[in-house]
């Protein structure tokens, strides 16, 4: 299970947190100013996974933001490296070529696109289009059961 | 009034700002939260950034309690609330209205309150109770959005004691039209059953409904549960598996939609979770292996391409092929595929190949040996990570020959290291090494001191207390103990002499402790000058008081003749008046004591260590708190390192080696699995993972006599004899050995290749050679049964009671070590090779002799016969107990002997009477006597001559066993054709398989010449067995309290009716078991080694044969004992 989810810059800000299992306040910012020193010292091209504490620690750099994630321990990292990489495309297909300013700027809908995707620590979608139509559904409001039931599955 | 102006201006552009869309979410210029982004962005000071949201945050708080603002701008309050907040300022006025904006708002509105509160609350906070009302208000809403939402906020945030209230509506969803509302109900009720499993309980059989939905997301959402309920408890859902290999037949077939590939694979994500199922459910377990074995293959054939999410199903797939019941095919395909993972040039992949390989080292050290250029390479490797990785999988394959090379390179990593955890980790496990595998004391000493000075304070505080112990204590050669202080010594004394100002507190402190204790080995230098040295410390700034007062203790030992008095004088006057009161404490007595003496003397005696403190080290009067405890469901004791030894083994891949009875000598390499049976988790929730590994991997002394090989490569072996075993074993080695050699490295000058290899390519090789030392010696090495050499072999000391203590006892194992060992430790880096070749077939004849040799004893072995062990079973009847031993026919001699037996002893049954030896005077024969709760040897002396002989002594000792003498009688003289009669009472020091008597008899002769003979006599340990009656109740207890365990599947008794009753009744005929109770397909059995050492066994009977799991608190004892067993079983 995924325990945190972490997005910042390459100069050190907090972009979007999102944690799955209880932290207190206290662990939150420990855990912030940790993967902010250990990832943003780590030289392009070295190894994505790293260990804190007995959590794994799986981070990747997309143009100026990092996404950073810390896993328990009998999770599969490629995998979680490709979780972020589908969220990351998420973004994309919401945004459009999806840019940081786009995450500074709404980062409330970076945290919705999130929730369609991942829920509790899991994947809960990992089809694209599905995701992509549960927030555009959620953005035009004004669906009903009925009106659901009456159109075609996707 | 300019106020409200000012107010309602204010607000304008954020009413104005609502109306962006938000499908065209680009920013808009205007809105406040782009104000307040861009304000900050521009500013350069921190201060001033604290001073702007500080405002910020003032003028949110006062629009906030307004009454006047509208839900929609409290929505774009919010918004701007949670960015401060993000940016590490806390605005705990606005939880409330966060709340509030997610009861009343319209559903944009809504989901914005929703996200506030999930961000800004914690699962324990307060207001989340005044959420509950909304929640169940949207769970129920005829807006789908409203629903989603609401399930994304209980498994985002929900109070634990709520759950019952919206359990009944999340649980409904489970059956709406909707796949995304089922998919959600089905992780919200996941999340459930993570926070509060007792909750869900009742429901499973609706988890199974939604495994066999029709919407393949969510099916693959259920096994998020699943996963976690077959963790828990793997036996539950073995009928779930043929359904579980089906679906994943079916993804990798790529039956699902479309929609569910991620580039190109077919749900990955749903590939991984099954796998993981898999292995949880094959593990340990062969019937289910086998249903998945096909399945594997097809999933390590499919994933072929060249992209993260492949590397992802393979390393899943080879986790799992290596949990589960082994095939070789598999095994062999997963080995290559982690070959294909180190070798990439993938970084990531070269690191979880590193991981993976890790593991299976333990398994397979000669899968280490084709890597090794990979493996040094990687230990250049400018990622530290990796070489971190590295190092660990070198500690795995340490030993004697290697230890040297593994731990520079360790100490080197320590020293450019910062992260804390690591260097406390790494350094605990060099000290490991340094006491397991020192080649001298030169080196271990400065070891130790690189360990104390880079491991600092933040190191665990056993590391330095077992250091000393093992100073204080000593080990076998008292020579190389004091050598060793003494070098301790001479190395502190030049260390304080430099400059100790920045040595850590904890080196200091053993500094003080070794000078106090040990400087006085150092004739030629006066304890004045030491007490100085140590003075000096006590002026430094950054001592601690701790520090200072170990200091003032050590000042105490050593204030001796006027100098040293005068100091000691003054630095008590200094610190008698301390606020510590500790410290004053400690320079009163230095005060008293350097002025007495005498007293002195009798206080502090010199160089008797601890020996003579009387201290109940296993605390046995907290025996029955512990007890208390543990059933009451307390987890049982680890200690500190050992834990994090654990927590760092489960943190990577958790690939059990499927040997669990193989010998392994590396080092803390066997990892014991732990899952309490069934029959026994009704005791308490704690199943046994809590229990310690390290017991196993600390004692590198296996001895394969008591364990057969079950698992090898090719699966499950079917017993076979021993010499034939060992054969196949041991046969390829030398044959592998010179091969494994080139492969791993070809240029390797035993290879003739006709490019020169360039220098820095030898320098590799030569590391390569000196860190694979003895690897490929290794499964050999530990299958003769040969202890490593052990440099600190610790004393044992008293009874093997507690835990700690038997640690040690297992270590004392003494064996010389074998000529292969020699040979190996040699060193000889470039001749490594040819070496193996050499002593390789040496090592095969030992080792067929050593085969031969047991088995020719155990011939020869006295055995009861099965009529005399229920005899004594039944002790109570003993009067009319004959002892009749059979095969007297051939030895009319033995009749006469019996007759010679104590009268205390004739009662009993006493084995067959056997020669031990016979020289011109004296015919020497024993038995033994099995009594209810002791076991007698009565040893023979026939004097078989002619003439009296006199003088006669007889010696006896054994290594496993404590002997005592019971017969008074003076027996120096021995009349012609007379019988001298010796009576010892023996009782187990150390359980082994066998155990063996030597003695020695030396006589005169009547003309004055001195003679002497030697024998010895074997005895099974079955003899020392005797029944141990207690309830089940009390089985459960001790069951958790014991922290030796072995596991294996003895063959079952098949031709009766029954045939766990008839296989336990062999057992408890032939070794004197208690069958405790029988339930279904398990059975409980318990006996003691004499005196009182518990061993307990569980059986259950599964896929025709019985698996046996025992557990005592004894070490060693559950191998030998189940040697036994099987032995007993054989013969029936």
């Amino acid at each position: 299970m995924i325990r945190f989810l972490l997005l910042f810059s390459r100069q050190g800000k907090l972009r979007l947190q999102k944690w799955f299992t209880p932290f207190t306040d206290r662990e939150k910012k420990k855990v912030i100013r940790d993967m902010m020193a250990m990832v943003l010292a780590r030289t392009p091209r070295s190894c994505n996974f790293l260990q804190w504490r007995d959590l794994k620690i799986v981070y990747k750099r997309y143009a100026s933001l990092y996404f950073c994630t810390g896993l328990d321990d009998q999770d599969n990292e490629l995998l979680v490296l490709e979780v972020l990489h589908r969220y990351v495309e998420l973004l994309d297909k919401y945004f459009g070529n999806v840019c940081e300013l786009d995450i500074i700027f709404n980062f409330e809908k970076a945290y919705f696109i999130l929730d369609e995707f991942l829920m509790g620590g899991e994947v809960l979608e990992t089809s694209k289009a599905s995701v992509a139509v549960a927030l555009e559904e959620a953005d035009t409001l004004q669906e009903t059961m009925e009106e659901y039931l009456n159109k075609p599955a996707y | 009034m300019s106020d409200v102006v000012e107010k309602t201006l204010t607000a304008l552009p954020s009413l104005l700002s609502l109306d962006s869309q938000p499908g065209s979410a680009k920013l808009s210029s205007t809105s406040k939260l782009g104000n307040l982004i861009r304000g900050i962005t521009e500013l350069t000071s921190k201060h001033e950034e604290e001073k702007l949201i500080q405002r910020e945050l003032l003028s949110i708080k006062e629009q906030v309690s307004s009454p006047n603002t509208t839900m929609r701008q409290m929505k774009e309050l919010m918004v701007r609330t949670i960015y401060c907040e993000m940016l590490g300022y806390e605005a705990s006025f606005s939880y409330i209205h966060a709340i509030k904006l997610a009861q009343q708002g319209t559903v944009l509105e809504k989901r914005v309150g929703y996200l506030a509160v999930s961000l800004f609350l914690n699962e324990s906070h307060e207001l989340l109770l005044l959420l509950v009302n909304t929640v169940l208000k949207d769970l129920q809403s005829t807006n789908l959005i409203e629903v989603c939402m609401a399930l994304t906020v209980v498994s985002q945030v929900f109070p634990k004691d709520m759950i019952p209230a919206i359990l009944p509506l999340v649980e409904e969803k489970l059956n709406h039209p909707k796949e995304i509302i089922r998919r959600k109900a089905v992780l919200a009720l996941y999340k459930f059953y993570l926070i509060a499993p007792n909750q869900v309980q009742y429901i499973h059989n609706k988890f199974r409904k939604a495994l066999c939905d029709k919407d393949p997301g969510v099916m693959t959402a259920s096994l998020h549960i699943y996963l976690q309920m077959i963790q828990e408890n793997p036996d539950g859902y073995k009928d779930l598996t043929s359904s579980f290999v089906t679906i994943l037949k079916q993804v990798v077939g790529g039956k699902l939609p479309m929609d569910f590939n991620y580039h190109s694979v077919p749900a990955p994500w749903l590939q991984i979770q099954l796998l993981r199922i898999l292995s949880l459910l094959g593990k340990n377990d062969q019937g289910t292996s086998e249903i998945m074995h096909e399945v594997l293959d097809e999933s390590l054939r499919r994933a072929e391409m060249n992209h993260n999410i492949t590397y992802a199903i393979l390393y899943e797939c080879v986790k799992c092929i290596y949990t589960i019941h082994p095939k070789s095919e598999l095994l062999e395909k997963a080995a290559k595929c982690i070959g294909n993972f180190v070798l990439s040039p993938k970084i990531n992949l070269k690191y979880l190949g590193l991981k993976a390989l890790t593991y299976v080292v333990q398994q397979d050290p000669k899968l280490a040996l084709q890597h090794q250029m990979t493996i040094i390479e990687c230990l250049d490797h400018s990622d530290l990570i990796i070489k971190r990785e590295t190092l660990e999988l070198l500690f795995r394959i340490t030993n004697a020959q290697n230890v040297t090379v593994i731990v520079e390179k360790m100490l080197e990593f320590l020293r450019m290291n910062k992260d804390d955890h690591t260097t406390t980790d790494l350094v605990g496990k060099v000290a490991e090494l340094a006491e397991k595998y020192a080649p001298d004391n030169e080196w271990f000493i400065e070891t130790m001191n690189t360990v104390f000075s880079v491991g600092g304070d933040t190191m665990q505080p056993d590391i330095p207390n077992s250091f000393l112990k093992l100073l204080s204590e000593g080990f076998d050669s008292v020579e190389e103990v004091r050598k060793l202080r003494l070098f301790a010594v001479n190395s502190y004394i030049s260390l304080l002499r430099g400059d100790p100002g920045k040595l850590p507190q904890r080196f200091l402190q053993v500094i003080s402790w070794v000078l106090g204790e040990y400087s006085h080995l150092r004739e030629d230098v006066d304890p004045a000058v030491v007490t100085r040295l140590l003075a000096k410390l006590l002026d430094m700034k950054n001592s601690s008081s701790e520090t200072k007062s170990w200091v003032l203790m050590a000042m105490t030992k050593l204030c001796e003749g006027g100098a040293g008095v005068s100091v000691a004088k003054e630095v008590s006057e200094t610190y008698s008046s301390s606020l510590d009161t500790v410290l004053r404490q400690r320079a009163q007595e230095l005060q008293y004591l350097s002025q007495d003496s005498e007293l002195r003397a009798k206080v502090l005696p010199r160089g008797v260590g601890l020996e003579h403190v009387e201290v109940d080290s296993s605390l046995s009067f907290l025996d029955g708190f512990v007890s208390e405890a543990l059933a009451a469901g307390a987890a049982p004791y680890k200690p500190p390192h050992q834990r994090q030894e654990e927590l760092a083994r489960s943190k990577a891949l958790s690939l059990e080696p499927y040997g669990l009875s193989l010998p392994m000598s590396m080092s803390s390499c066997s990892i014991t699995d732990r899952q309490s049976p069934t029959l026994l988790s009704m005791s308490s929730g704690l199943s046994g993972d809590s229990t310690d590994l390290s017991h196993k991997g600390g004692s590198t002394t296996l001895k394969l006599d008591g364990v057969k090989r079950v698992w090898g490569k090719e699966g499950y072996l079917v017993q076979r004899e021993p010499v034939e075993e060992a054969a196949r074993v041991e046969v390829p080695s030398p044959l592998r050995s010179p091969g494994q050699q080139g492969e791993g490295d070809t240029s390797h000058s035993q290879t003739p290749t006709p490019t020169p290899t360039s220098e820095c390519d030898q320098e590799k090789q030569q590391l390569a050679s000196s860190l694979f030392l003895g690897l490929s010696s290794q499964s050999s090495v530990c299958l003769m049964g040969k202890p490593e050499p052990q440099r600190f072999r610790r004393k044992a000391k008293g009874e093997a009671t507690s835990s700690s203590t038997s640690e040690q006892t297992s270590n004392s194992l003494v064996s010389p070590p074998s000529t292969v060992d020699n040979l190996l430790c040699n060193n000889l880096l470039d001749s490594n090779a040819s070496q193996l070749v050499v002593s390789s077939p040496e090592r095969t004849s030992q080792l067929s002799q050593d085969l031969t040799s047991s088995n020719g004893t155990w011939d020869r072995e006295s055995e009861f016969t099965n009529s005399d062990i229920k005899e004594s079973d039944t002790a109570p009847i003993r009067d009319n107990c004959v002892a009749v031993p059979h095969q007297d026919k051939d030895r009319p001699k033995d009749l006469s002997l019996t007759s010679h037996l104590p009268a205390e002893l004739s009662g009993f049954s006493h084995s067959e009477i056997s020669p031990l030896c016979t020289d011109r005077s004296l015919d020497l024969s024993a038995c033994h006597v099995q009594k209810e709760d002791s076991l007698a040897l009565v040893v023979f002396i026939a004097n078989s001559s002619d003439s009296d002989i006199q003088q006669m002594l007889l010696q006896v000792d054994s290594e496993e066993l404590e002997i005592s003498r019971v017969s008074e009688g003076e027996m120096e003289k021995v009349c012609s054709h007379s019988v001298a009669v010796c009576h010892y009472s023996l009782s187990v020091k150390r359980p082994s398989v066998h155990v063996e008597v030597t003695g020695m008899v030396s006589y005169q002769l009547l003309d004055g010449t001195p003679h002497s003979v030697n024998f010895s006599y074997k005895l099974p340990l079955a003899s020392f067995i005797r029944p141990l009656k207690v309830s089940t109740e009390e089985y459960g207890t001790m069951w958790l309290a014991f922290s030796h365990d072995t596991k294996q599947n003895l063959t079952l008794i098949s031709d009766g009716p029954e045939p766990l009753t008839s296989t336990l009744n062999v057992l408890k005929e032939k070794l004197q078991l208690h069958v405790v109770e029988i339930i279904g397909v398990e059975g409980i059995v318990a006996c003691r080694l004499l005196q009182d050492q518990p061993c307990l066994m569980h059986c259950r009977v599964h896929a025709g044969a019985l698996s046996v799991w025992l557990r005592s608190p004894v070490p060693d004892l559950p191998d030998c004992l189940i040697y036994h067993c099987q032995r007993a079983l054989q013969e029936h």
